[in-house]
């Protein structure tokens, strides 16, 4: 399996040149090739979410993804959020309502309900718990997680009203 | 002017943890690399028991990219893993080695090493090695028959007895027996981040360094250096973030030490992840055991003596933790209540499973769902309720501090403070008991399936012996803690700084706390048993009236003003005169560099302390269940649960909550979805996050979480009880009530976890032996 592709990844509006084996998961590219280690790896199958970036403005698991899939597809993850020092308005939110613990399955997280968030900021919390759910976090029980996620909602949609 | 020091301790403040991790910046185990490292990839065993013929390495060696592969004829100098925790003579000999060498005894043994240029090649290599075996018998069951594990060695690794009081005596005169058999299933923490370890070997200062770290750094410091014959002091081990712990991380495993003997030898940094296949096999299992459990009561349903035997499914090998679940096990079992005299054997057995360590509540998840089933059977035997059960059982306020003839983890039992009935009454009326209850009769009157159950527990937190902390702050105001205890991502860095700031007067933003590195204090007990904030914290608190003592001393020699008059609020000194001098802390911190020696403070603005102790402290809670039961499906919604929880004083509230919260959700996995299964032959079937299911958003409720802090501890002048396993431990014992109670059947549930196909089965018997009755009649 030597056998490299040269490619470019876009990951928050930079572009990453790199050279992978088609073998290889988008999770692993953005963590070692482009050295964005803010996507963690859980599982390596799909289920814990911790992996989950924004790909052309839909949240994907990175790690059911081959990198040479994204190539030219405008990818987004946890390092993009911030502007600068300043909070996205889910990150504030996960502070301020301990919303993390150990921290690991956050990016996953975050980049999950933005990615939802965008597209339907009028969404019913029902739906977005539904949405949650495909998550896994072993630390906070999920209640302080679904309070910054209600937070953040209502802030985004009196940013964009 | 007098200047009021701001309050810090019992104020639910923002973490200091938290930017970093919510920007992408943290560093766990996998976002460690080094320029020149190789991959490790463990070949694991795929037989549960079995004897290893051969190994045929040479496909894999003759792989382009591969460095080294390793079986246990490489690692023949390195000794079995030590036990850590409750070593009892006899145990050593079912330690485990870093790679199997004769035998196979579960899947998922190490059973060689590849090192690669690549994880993806690595792999790939460890798919070329063959391993011929010859199976042997498997054990399954702790219960079953012992058999050999080695020559003349019983699969029953020991038997623990404790006890207390004439067992006879009280059998004799009980107006009644009741007998309960309890299973609790095989679980484990399954944090999200799996485990890692980054060995380097830096030649020109002979240091062997390990990142990865978490839970007991210098311990494993101090293992790792024995095990391959080197002075700890060449060894170094460093903490990062770390994605969880609940008592699976952080202990020396096979892994750990293979990738430093393979940094040593082959003197290229050697990182390992591991995936999450291995870690459901490969890290520590837990709770798995059977008890056969019998109490004497009078005609009150007051408990004469309990006697209990139980077999604890230990797996393959002795780890770490050695006897320690089945000890806690065996002497919390009494609870809050008196329990006059007391007998337990605790049969730890070796099984073909992975091996068991403690997870979240070790001993006290299990212990707790055996002895609140005692006490609903008691209830129920005599015809009085199952909260006046309770009542007359528990141990009165007055009779604190409250001695049992028992020793757990090298401590005698005292339990130090607590109010239990009050507690009691104060959950009741905060979930409306009365109201409840009466709304559930409606609602099963109805034809729901609807109940509550109660369950009340002891915790035990702030293990000792000592912790050390060394504070000092440097000339542009900033202050260090530096501790021996870690973090698994609980909040110490907020917690410690904020008992810091608070005790020394400075803000808490300004102090940055350091864990888990070995090379900056000399030892350290690590973070586990709920000790940490307990431990660590008072530390802290002595060691910063220290400096802050040294600071008004020596900011009065240098300012010239009486002592009396000098205040240290918010970084600054200052003059609780009209219009005095003020000095930054800082300011003064560079002034003693200088000057301090002639001032007769040689080493400036620095202070150490230790605080030591040798008993625990035992927080307590009370938790409520009130949920449905789907006849047809046979699954179980929760829809409340209320969680009371005397924490002694909470030094931030919203981080004990978040404590409670979480251990709340992994009592509920461990009640009602996960176990970890294996079929006949020993092949577990749940080694996929697909197979072992723990909860989601969906299946935790929103929690009402009650903090109390009417006991403080009188061990530590703070009060501190630990939070960390509250949460998790009385979750199984209030859900089996409820879905007794739900389903009208006294004792239905006798086996944790209450899966859909378990509850089925227990509805199915039920209606069979109504349609058997109605026949009859």
């Amino acid at each position: 399996m030597t056998n490299r592709i040269a490619l470019s990844l876009t990951i928050n509006g930079r572009d990453y040149p790199i050279c992978v084996e088609p073998r290889r998961t988008l999770a692993d590219a953005i963590r070692e090739d482009c050295g964005q280690t803010g996507t963690h790896v859980g599982c390596e199958h799909g289920v814990c979410g911790a992996c989950t970036v924004i790909v052309d403005g839909e949240p994907v698991r990175s790690c059911l993804m081959f990198a040479v899939q994204a190539a030219g597809r405008s990818i987004r993850t946890v390092e993009g959020l911030a502007q600068g020092d300043v909070l996205h308005p889910l990150q504030r939110a996960f502070m301020t309502h301990h919303g993390l613990q150990c921290g690991f399955c956050t990016p996953g997280f975050l980049m999950l309900v933005v990615g939802v968030l965008e597209r339907e900021p009028d969404i019913e919390i029902d739906a977005l718990v539904d949405i949650l759910s495909s998550n896994l976090c072993r630390c906070t029980g999920y209640q302080n997680i679904i309070k910054a996620v209600r937070a953040a909602a209502a802030e985004m949609r009196g940013a964009t009203a | 002017m007098s200047v009021a020091r701001h309050r810090l301790i019992g104020r639910s403040l923002e973490r200091l943890e938290d930017r970093p991790l919510l920007l992408g910046r943290g560093r766990f185990a996998a976002d460690v690399s080094f320029a020149g490292q190789l991959v490790m990839r463990v070949v694991r065993s795929t037989c549960a028991h079995a004897k290893l013929l051969s190994i045929d390495v040479s496909a894999a060696c003759a792989l382009e990219g591969v460095h080294a592969v390793w079986t246990a004829a490489d690692t023949r100098g390195i000794p079995p893993i030590d036990i850590r925790l409750t070593r009892i003579p006899g145990l050593e000999v079912y330690r485990q080695s870093v790679l199997a060498s004769k035998e196979v005894r579960y899947v998922g043994e190490p059973v060689a090493v590849v090192f690669a240029e690549d994880a993806y090649l690595a792999e790939d290599a460890a798919d070329l090695i063959t391993v011929e075996v010859e199976d042997l018998p498997v054990v399954l069951a702790a219960e079953a028959e012992p058999r050999e594990f080695l020559p003349g060695l019983s699969t029953e690794a020991t038997c623990l007895r404790k006890g207390y009081g004439d067992i006879e005596a009280a059998f004799a005169a009980a107006h009644a027996i009741v007998r309960v058999d309890l299973a609790i299933g095989r679980h484990s923490a399954v944090p999200i981040e799996t485990r890692g370890a980054i060995a380097r070997y830096d030649a020109p200062r002979d240091m062997l360094e390990l990142y990865g770290a978490a839970k007991v750094p210098h311990w494993n410091r101090d293992q790792i250096a024995r095990m391959l014959g080197r002075d700890p002091a060449s060894v170094q081990l460093y903490q990062g973030h770390v994605g969880g712990g609940f008592g699976v991380r952080g202990e020396l495993y096979p892994e750990d030490v293979l990738v430093c003997a393979a940094a040593l030898r082959l003197r290229r940094p050697v990182k390992w992840i591991e995936d999450r296949h291995e870690h459901l096999i490969a890290a520590n299992h837990s709770r798995e055991q059977h008890h056969y459990v019998r109490a004497a009561i009078d005609g009150n349903g007051r408990i004469l003596a309990i006697e209990d035997e139980f077999f604890h499914d230990q797996g393959a090998y002795m780890r770490t933790h050695g006897a320690t679940v089945p000890d806690l096990a065996a002497a919390m079992l009494g609870g809050p209540y008196r329990v006059p005299a007391y007998r337990v054997e605790a049969h730890i057995r070796l099984t073909n499973k992975t091996p068991a360590g403690t997870y979240r509540a070790p001993g006290r998840f299990e212990t707790t769902f055996v002895r609140e089933r005692l006490l609903d059977a008691i209830a129920h035997r005599i015809g009085i309720d199952r909260l006046e059960v309770r009542r007359r059982n528990l141990i009165a306020r007055s009779e604190m501090p409250y001695a049992r003839p028992l020793d757990v983890l090298g401590t005698h039992v005292v339990l130090d403070s607590g109010d239990y009935a009050g507690l009691l009454d104060t959950a009741l009326e905060r979930i409306g008991w009365e109201r409840l209850n009466a709304e559930l009769a409606a609602r099963r009157a109805a034809g729901e399936m609807v109940g509550a159950g109660v369950a009340m527990f002891v915790e035990k937190s702030g293990l000792g012996p000592f912790e050390d902390v060394e504070i000092s702050v440097d000339p542009q105001g900033d202050v260090e803690v530096v501790t021996g205890a870690a973090s698994l991502g609980q909040g110490i860095e907020t917690v410690i700084a904020q008992i810091c700031g608070e005790t020394l007067g400075v803000d808490y933003h300004a102090i940055r706390v350091i864990h888990g590195q070995t090379a900056r204090i000399a030892r350290g007990l690590g973070a586990f048993a709920s000790r940490a904030t307990v431990m660590t914290g008072e530390a802290t608190r002595l060691a910063a009236e220290k400096l802050r003592a040294t600071a008004r001393q020596a900011a009065a020699a240098l300012m010239q003003q009486p002592l009396a008059t000098l205040d240290l609020v918010d970084g600054v000194i200052v003059s609780t005169t009209a219009a005095g001098p003020t000095m930054r802390l800082g300011a003064l911190a560079g002034a003693l560099m200088a000057s301090g020696p002639s001032l007769g403070f040689p080493e400036g603005l620095c202070a150490r302390a230790s605080f030591n102790t040798d008993h625990m402290t035992y927080p307590y809670g009370v938790h409520i269940a009130v949920l449905r039961v789907d006849a047809e499906t046979g699954e179980v919604t929760l829809e409340r649960f209320l969680l009371a929880y005397d924490v002694g004083r909470a030094v931030n509230p919203r981080l004990v909550e978040g404590q409670l919260a979480g251990g709340f959700a992994q009592g509920l996995g461990g009640a009602l979805l996960e176990e970890f299964c294996y079929d006949e032959r020993g092949q577990p079937v749940t080694v996929t996050l697909a197979d072992y299911l723990m909860p989601t958003a969906h299946e935790v409720p929103m929690l009402e979480v009650v903090i109390t802090q009417d006991a403080p501890s009188p061990l530590n002048p703070l009060g501190l009880k630990g939070a960390g396993e509250g949460g998790a431990n009385a979750v199984g014992a209030a859900i089996a009530a409820a879905i007794d109670d739900a389903i009208g059947r006294p004792g239905a549930v006798t086996r944790l976890p209450v899966t859909p196909q378990r509850l089925r089965a227990i509805l199915a018997d039920i209606a069979l032996e109504r349609r058997a009755g109605s026949l009859s009649c």
